[in-house]
This record gives C-alpha cells, sequence and structure tokens, in this order.
C-alpha cells in the first residue's frame, strides 16, 4: 500500500490497481466547516486533472480533481448524510471515491507522503 | 471583490486576534479575523450566548453644524430631523437616481442644550467613497469628522444585555433597541448602541483605539463571551435577513427593491426632497420592477451569489446576491431579485449554479426570527 498527495492537497491510496481518493487534513483545516460533499458515481471515467468532486465548506465551493485517470468503481456515500466526516477523518473515513488505476506510471508524478507533509508546512 | 495583499492596513485590535489563533484575511482593506475555532461553532455560540465582534474596519463618522439633520435629509429617505437624542436610525445614502451608496446607521449624539451633532456608522468597503460623497454633496456648513482614532466592537447574542449590564451597570436597562448611549470608562469616552447586524440582541461599542485591547479583554473574560470571526457574522447576518452592501445592495437597487420600505419614513414618503425622491417615490405607488427575496433551496448544497434565477422556460429573471449553509437551520438558504411577479411567498424558482439547477421556493424573512430588545409601548 502507498500514499501519494498532490499540490491540489488530495491524496491517493493505492492498493493493488484500486486507489482511494480524499482530501488531506490540511485542505480541510483550511476549507473549514465542510457542509457538502458530491463524489462521482461508479461506472465514471476520468482522465488526470477532471474535476471528479465538490467539497464546500460553510464559506466556499472546491472542486476535488481526480489525481490519476481511472475508472471510479465506488463514491462515499456516507458523505452525502454526513460531509462532516471529512474534517473528522479527512484521511480515513472521509475518503470520496475510489478508482481503478488507467495508468500506474502517472503515480510516478506525485507527491510522497514525508514531501508533501513537508512541503504544506510552507505553505 | 478583489482584495490587493499589497498595502493592507492595520486594524487597533489586530494583534490581539493573531494572539487567540485567528485566521486574518485581507478585507475592505484591512487584514481581519475571518474564524477562530470554526464558523459554524461560533455562530451557534452568538445565537445562544454572547458573541465579540471586531467591526472596526467599519467607518465611524461625526457630523456636525448648524441644520445637519435638515442637510441629511437632502441625501438620506430616514426622518433624521424627528430623531431625537439617543435614537438610532437605519438609513440608506442615496445617489440622484435612488440607487444605493451605502447603508448605515444614525445616531442623534446631540449633547444636552449643545450643538446637533450626528454619529454615523457606515460599511468598511465603502467609507472612503462615503466620505467623499457626503463631502461634496452637503453643505459646507457641515463638518464631517472621519474618527479613525476609534475602534468598534460588537456584543451580539441573547446573553449580550446580561455582560454589558454586568460591566457596565445601568447601560442594558437604559437601552432599548435602536437607542444609544455613552459612558466615562477608564477615562475615556465609550459610546454604547443597542443594534448589530446579527439578528440577536446585542450592542456596539465605540472605543478610543488605544482602549479597544483592554475592552476586548474585559469582554471576553465573562465566559459568555467569546470572539467571533467575519466568517461567522456573515451566515449570522444571512439567517436575519439582512441585505449586505456590494452584495444584495448597491447603485442598482433602490431600497424599494431592497424591500427597505421601512428605512423610507412616513414624512418623508409625503414631502420628498431626498436624492433620487422621484423614483423611489414612483416604486413605493406602483411597486418596483424587481424584489429582494429569501429563498430556501431545497437539498445540501449551498447555493452562493452569483447563480442564475430561472423561470419555468429557463430564462434568466434573477440572480442570488448572498446565499450559503444556514448553521442554525441546517439547510441552504439564499437571498435573490427576482421579477415582483415571482416574489410572492411560496413561489417555486429554479436556480443554476455551475451548470448545475436546483429547486427553491420563495420565503419571508428573516430567516431566523430576529430577537431584538423591543421595550413594550415603545416605538
Amino acid at each position: 500500500m502507498s500514499l501519494y498527495f498532490t499540490k491540489e492537497h488530495e491524496w491517493i491510496r493505492v492498493e493493488g490497481d484500486v486507489a482511494t481518493v480524499g482530501i488531506s487534513d490540511h485542505a480541510q483545516q483550511a476549507l473549514g466547516d465542510i457542509v457538502f460533499a458530491e463524489v462521482p458515481d461508479a461506472g465514471r471515467s476520468l482522465a488526470k486533472g477532471d474535476d471528479a468532486a465538490v467539497v464546500e465548506s460553510v464559506k466556499a465551493a472546491s472542486d476535488v480533481y481526480a489525481p490519476v485517470a481511472g475508472e471510479v468503481v465506488e463514491g462515499n456515500g456516507a458523505l452525502a448524510d454526513d460531509p462532516s466526516l471529512i474534517n473528522r477523518d479527512p484521511e480515513g473515513e472521509g475518503w470520496f471515491f475510489k478508482l481503478k488505476l488507467a495508468d500506474e506510471s502517472e503515480l510516478a508524478g506525485l507527491m510522497s507522503e514525508a514531501d508533501y507533509r513537508e512541503w504544506v508546512k510552507t505553505l | 471583490m478583489t482584495e490587493s495583499t499589497d498595502n493592507l492596513a492595520t486594524l487597533p485590535l489586530d494583534g490581539w486576534h493573531r494572539a487567540r489563533g485567528a485566521r486574518m484575511v485581507p478585507f475592505a482593506g484591512y487584514d481581519m479575523a475571518v474564524q477562530y475555532e470554526g464558523i459554524m461553532a461560533e455562530h451557534l455560540w452568538t445565537r445562544n450566548h454572547a458573541g465579540l465582534f471586531d467591526v472596526s474596519h467599519m467607518g465611524q463618522l461625526l457630523l456636525t453644524g448648524t441644520g445637519v439633520a435638515e442637510a441629511l435629509e437632502t441625501l438620506l429617505p430616514g426622518d433624521i430631523i424627528g430623531l431625537k437624542p439617543g435614537r438610532i436610525r437605519y438609513s440608506l445614502l442615496l445617489d440622484d437616481k435612488g440607487g444605493v451608496i451605502d447603508d448605515l446607521m444614525v445616531t442623534n449624539v446631540t449633547p444636552e442644550g449643545g450643538d446637533e451633532a450626528y454619529y454615523m456608522v457606515v460599511n468598511g468597503a465603502t467609507k472612503y467613497g462615503d466620505i467623499a460623497d457626503l463631502e461634496e454633496r452637503l453643505p459646507a456648513r457641515v463638518k464631517l469628522e472621519h474618527l479613525t482614532d476609534r475602534a468598534l466592537l460588537a456584543l451580539q447574542g441573547p446573553e449580550a444585555a446580561a455582560v454589558i449590564d454586568s460591566l457596565f451597570p445601568g447601560v442594558g436597562d437604559a437601552l432599548s433597541f435602536m437607542q444609544g448611549t455613552s459612558r466615562d470608562w477608564e477615562g475615556v469616552a465609550l459610546g454604547f448602541g443597542r443594534s448589530g447586524y446579527t439578528g440577536e440582541d446585542g450592542f456596539e461599542l465605540s472605543v478610543p483605539a488605544t482602549h479597544a485591547e483592554k475592552l476586548a479583554n474585559l469582554l471576553i473574560a465573562d465566559q459568555r463571551v467569546r470572539p467571533i470571526g467575519l466568517g461567522a457574522r456573515d451566515s449570522l447576518r444571512l439567517e436575519a435577513g439582512l441585505p449586505l452592501y456590494g452584495h444584495d445592495l448597491d447603485c442598482d437597487t433602490t431600497p424599494v427593491m431592497a424591500g427597505l420600505t421601512f428605512a423610507i419614513a412616513k414624512r418623508r414618503r409625503e414631502q420628498g426632497g431626498f436624492a433620487g425622491a422621484e423614483r423611489i417615490l414612483g416604486q413605493l405607488a406602483d411597486g418596483p420592477p424587481q424584489k429582494r427575496v429569501g429563498l430556501l433551496v431545497e437539498g445540501r448544497q449551498p447555493v452562493r451569489e452569483g447563480a442564475l434565477v430561472l423561470d419555468r422556460e429557463g430564462n434568466e429573471i434573477g440572480r442570488v446576491t448572498s446565499g450559503g449553509h444556514s448553521p442554525s437551520l441546517g439547510r441552504p438558504i439564499a437571498m435573490a431579485y427576482v421579477a415582483t411577479a415571482l416574489a410572492e411567498e411560496g413561489t417555486a424558482l429554479t436556480l443554476e449554479q455551475r451548470g448545475k439547477l436546483f429547486q427553491a421556493s420563495v420565503t419571508p424573512m428573516p430567516f431566523v426570527p430576529h430577537r431584538y430588545h423591543r421595550k413594550q409601548g415603545a416605538a
């Protein structure tokens, strides 16, 4: 299992050829109280960088991008009823969607966990 | 609004906010505290206890000189001549077409037996424009002073009066909603007005900048008081159905369109004589082309400023001017301008935001009832 991050503050956890995607703890803190999340339906095909999900705090709306290309295998249905899961457990239960990787080589372009944690300290 | 991060001025409580962990954002030319522990918690704290807001970015003006009230009545549609000492009125600075240059609060601060004087609080983002406009359009005999050496704090919520009474005995008793007074405190003059922009009972306190931290510390030493950022101020005023200048109000809107006809005094309706009176009185008689309405939005997703309001055929018939999640109601709410024929309570409307459609219905405002402190029998 490997964990990667993007500069847009998504995380991606890869197990076999399926990746789980969410937003980082840093991102949820910056957004503040999250009141709404919309996740993609299973079967949707995403190119790297596509708008994949929407997350809204009391303050503002943000897009969540697909860190890599793939087909969505599951959206996190729990977020519709309780979007505050993203605040409480952003890198766990507050995941957004799972996708089947189209091209594993895209992972090489992402940040490692250690690099990301160091980088966000500089923001 | 685009904000430059250059040349940000510093308000008297800047360091005080930072020391308490506030997240600061640029607004109206200043670094401002947007939140402390979180907008939701701060919002609900204010609805249940007492929230302390730093609104020092707002413009505090003092207008003096013979005939100030008459002069102000040429620009504002309120009854300023009839405003008694110690009384506050919400009013609007109008342009010659009846458009709203700013909304504001005027207090008659004429001392007993002294020369007439009016204290005015205007919006932070518009204050320099307001001052230039007032200086241009008011006669030279009126002296306008911008009180840049004062900070402004607001204490809002159901426990605000008890807090004020414990610290400044008698002030709460002395004041009903829209009344003001002043007290000597620590050797300086502290101005109190019982008003605010959250829909809750509350007080605004004008204090010399030199004493702002001391006053803020005194207030938050009370367990019922917590500092609240501008984020919650916005969600509170939206629930209260109160328009925000630059969003729900601007030069393209008249007080009649905005649903602020209560600010046009009866005598002024009969006599006119204020800027834009012809158009405004015409709209009062015949109805405005558009009206500001409250909307309950179905679902959970907030619909925000800029979303389109569509009729059944999909034609744009208005725009959302404020919108978001209501922490008290746990649902999205919004304000919009729509054609008057569609402003009736219960009218079903469609909203469009980023290509997605939302169903909404027109609902009376406020969304959350006001809890102002009005004394029995008081006007």
